[in-house]
């Protein structure tokens, strides 16, 4: 073995380059969208990019489907809020900054003493575990309102003392930027964690546990470190959202949350690091803004769910990365053409589907206000034959073109992967 | 003078069943010992048994003359015993490198840390890059497990057992599902990555029991019928009878 190899360490100028546009992206959002509502948003998809990506330690880098994670957030957000509160009565003397990592510990006791139990066990019965976990802790958060708080959940007041260097945390950019500082040392932490021993080893333990304990490895100590790892940022991503709401009810322990992480670190896609990010955004986007635009926001989603399970099991983040490999190859050009196809067609599909959705609704939902209806500017009339007529003719002729361009771009998709497929092989024989 | 490995009267039923029945065997270090016998003959179980995949009924199991008995799979490959399986068992979504550092790592004392980065551990990294050399997959490198040709798949089954540097090593039949000419590669390559350690492998193919082994044991019903030298076994009747025969037979007409 040459022990006295030349080991050139080159400096990752992209690694830098991607981290570096992160951390302007995250300083910049709030001068590119400035109104209160975009900053709550912003405040908000802070907080999910840490959860969603402490929840990714677990089901894509561990292959654990865990169905309660939000019990780890969610008691973070608790014990955050309980500091707080004691932080403002002055019986303890902690900057307000430090509240989140009050979270984040709390997230690690709870993950060190529950996950002991659920991590003995892998696949459908940790699953099954965390799932009734998740029950417990919901049903002590009606039995306990001394520390849950009821109902009413738990209030409190961020402004604690006076501020230093101008800062009382008082303001809503004060608290995004805070949340900003946390999201990126949290991301970069939680990154370095797949780069080391145990990052690679529970990767290991995903894709082939039984091996894992014949190369000297417990797989049920990877699981449960990680395990620990994950809910110590979970709680982080709690006691962030403690801070920015100041008020914390029971639901953030709830199974609504915790099926909310799963679904959007699926979407946003589990398999690449920074798929969970994605996803958060989407989570944010989809809960607070879809939300806002129409009351039948939870079935948009539910298909969507099923579109992306169905088409692309990778996710938002497979899809990008499939495409810059061909990009890489200098193929994508040829492509665009069919995604401008699809794009337009599935728009069409969504479009036709979405105004009978809205009509549906329209007429059980808002009876008293009669049959008139407007939908992105247009009045339509949801008992009227002429629209229900019109929507379904759009859906089957664009649902009929998108069929076609579906199937082209599939045999283009096939042909150019082939392409690169001979492309490797050739440059493999060349070495 | 201790056993490199030795079995001790070793039972094991499931349910009713007794699979393993009363099996005793004594291996010396650096010995390469071929177990052979007939499907169901429990060749595989012993391997289960001995690398602590399964619990034993009765008796014991000795590595370098400690007890080895009743402790989990991962604690019997720490204390220097490394197998491999029949059907290959690899991370499939790691690359080839990957595959063979994530088994170095506790050899050199990484457990699970999580303050270390992977590119800095220079030892590790060499050790994995050495074993690729010695199995000829480091122009492989960066493919992941679940890309390989079976053939390769095969040879990283034996990298992953061998990279943790154990003294003792079993494989469980490493050449099944191999044509003729990757075979004798194929032993050449286990030749050479088990040089200077004990060696235990259940095997079919009798040209490669000949081959590699400085003793064989034939196991038929749970019991060792003869452990003895090659020749010695192929001389024995009683092998004859119960085995060696049918299958000799078998491959003089060309199976």
């Amino acid at each position: 073995m040459a022990a006295h190899s030349f080991r050139f360490k080159p400096w990752n100028v992209g690694r830098w380059l991607i981290w570096g546009l992160f951390a302007l992206g995250l300083a910049v959002a709030p001068l590119l969208w400035q109104s209160g509502f975009a900053l709550t948003m912003l405040s908000q998809i802070g907080i999910a990019i840490v959860a969603c990506l402490a929840y990714n330690v677990l089901l894509g880098q561990g292959g654990m489907l865990s169905f309660g994670h939000a019990v780890y957030s969610g008691l973070g957000s608790f014990l955050a809020i309980h500091t707080l509160n004691m932080a403002s009565a002055g019986q303890l003397a902690l900057p307000v900054s430090l509240v989140p990592l009050v979270g984040g510990v709390a997230g690690l006791f709870f993950a060190a003493l529950l996950g002991y139990v659920t991590t003995k066990k892998a696949g459908t019965t940790f699953a099954m575990i965390t799932l009734g976990i998740g029950e417990l802790v919901w049903s002590m958060s009606l039995m306990l309102p001394e520390f849950f708080g009821g109902e009413g959940g738990v209030t409190g007041n961020r402004v604690v003392g006076k501020p230093l260097l101008g800062i009382s945390f008082g303001p809503q950019i004060q608290v995004y930027y805070l949340i900003a500082v946390y999201c990126f040392v949290c991301t970069v932490a939680m990154f370095a964690v797949t780069r080391t021993p145990l990052g690679r080893m529970l990767n290991a333990v995903r894709d082939n546990p039984e091996r894992v304990e014949f190369i000297g490895y417990s797989t049920q100590r990877v699981r449960f470190i990680a395990f620990m790892i994950s809910g110590f940022f979970a709680g982080i991503a709690g006691g962030l959202g403690a801070l920015n709401f100041e008020i914390v009810t029971a639901e953030v322990v709830g199974a609504a949350r915790s099926g909310a992480y799963l679904l959007f670190v699926f979407l946003g896609g589990a398999t690449f690091f920074f798929g969970p990010i994605i996803g958060a955004v989407l989570m944010v986007v989809a809960l607070v803004l879809l939300s806002e635009w129409t009351k039948a926001w939870l079935l948009y989603l539910g298909l969507i769910f099923l579109f992306m399970v169905m088409y692309a099991p990778g996710g938002v983040a497979s899809l990008i990365m499939m495409n810059l490999r061909v990009a890489a190859y200098g193929k994508l050009r040829r492509l665009w053409v069919a995604y401008l196809a699809l794009a337009g067609t599935s728009l069409g599909v969504l479009g036709g589907i979405a105004v009978m959705i809205e009509m549906v609704y329209h007429v059980q939902l808002n009876p008293a206000l009669g049959p008139q209806m407007t939908l992105l500017g247009a009045t339509l009339d949801a008992r009227g034959l002429d629209s229900w007529f019109g929507a379904a003719f759009v859906v089957l002729i664009s649902g009929a073109l998108f069929e076609l361009t579906r199937r082209s771009f599939q045999r283009q998709w096939g042909d150019v992967q082939e392409e690169i497929e001979r492309e490797i092989k050739r440059r493999e024989a060349l070495t | 003078m201790t056993h490199a490995i030795e079995l001790l009267d070793v039972r094991k039923s499931f349910g009713k069943t007794e699979i393993i029945r009363g099996t005793s065997l004594a291996v010396n270090a650096g010995e390469r010992v071929a177990i052979i016998g007939p499907n169901g003959a429990g060749k595989s179980t012993l391997f289960n048994l001995i690398s602590g995949r399964f619990g034993l009924t009765s008796g014991e199991i000795k590595l370098n003359g400690e007890r080895i008995d009743g402790l989990k799979p991962y604690e019997v490959n720490r204390r220097g015993l490394a197998r491999s399986f029949q059907v290959s068992n690899l991370f499939v979504r790691l690359s080839v490198f990957e595959n063979i550092r994530c088994a170095v790592l506790w050899s050199l004392g990484y457990r699970y840390a999580f303050w270390k980065f992977l590119a800095d551990l220079t030892d590790a990294n060499e050790r994995a890059e050495e074993v690729l050399r010695m199995i000829r997959l480091d122009r492989r490198r960066d493919v992941l497990a679940m890309n390989l040709t079976y053939a390769e798949q095969r040879a990283l089954e034996i990298g992953i057992t061998i990279a943790g540097g154990a003294s003792v090593i079993l494989l469980d039949e490493p050449t099944a599902g191999m044509s003729k000419s990757e075979t004798q590669r194929f032993v050449q390559l286990i030749r050479e990555v088990t040089a200077g350690k004990t060696l235990l492998t259940v095997e079919h193919d009798m040209g490669v029991v000949f081959g590699l082994a400085d003793k064989i044991a034939v196991l038929v019903y749970g019991e060792v019928l003869a452990y003895d030298e090659p020749e010695a076994v192929r001389a024995n009747p009683r092998v004859q009878e119960a085995y060696l025969g049918s299958v000799s037979a078998d491959h003089a007409a060309g199976h």
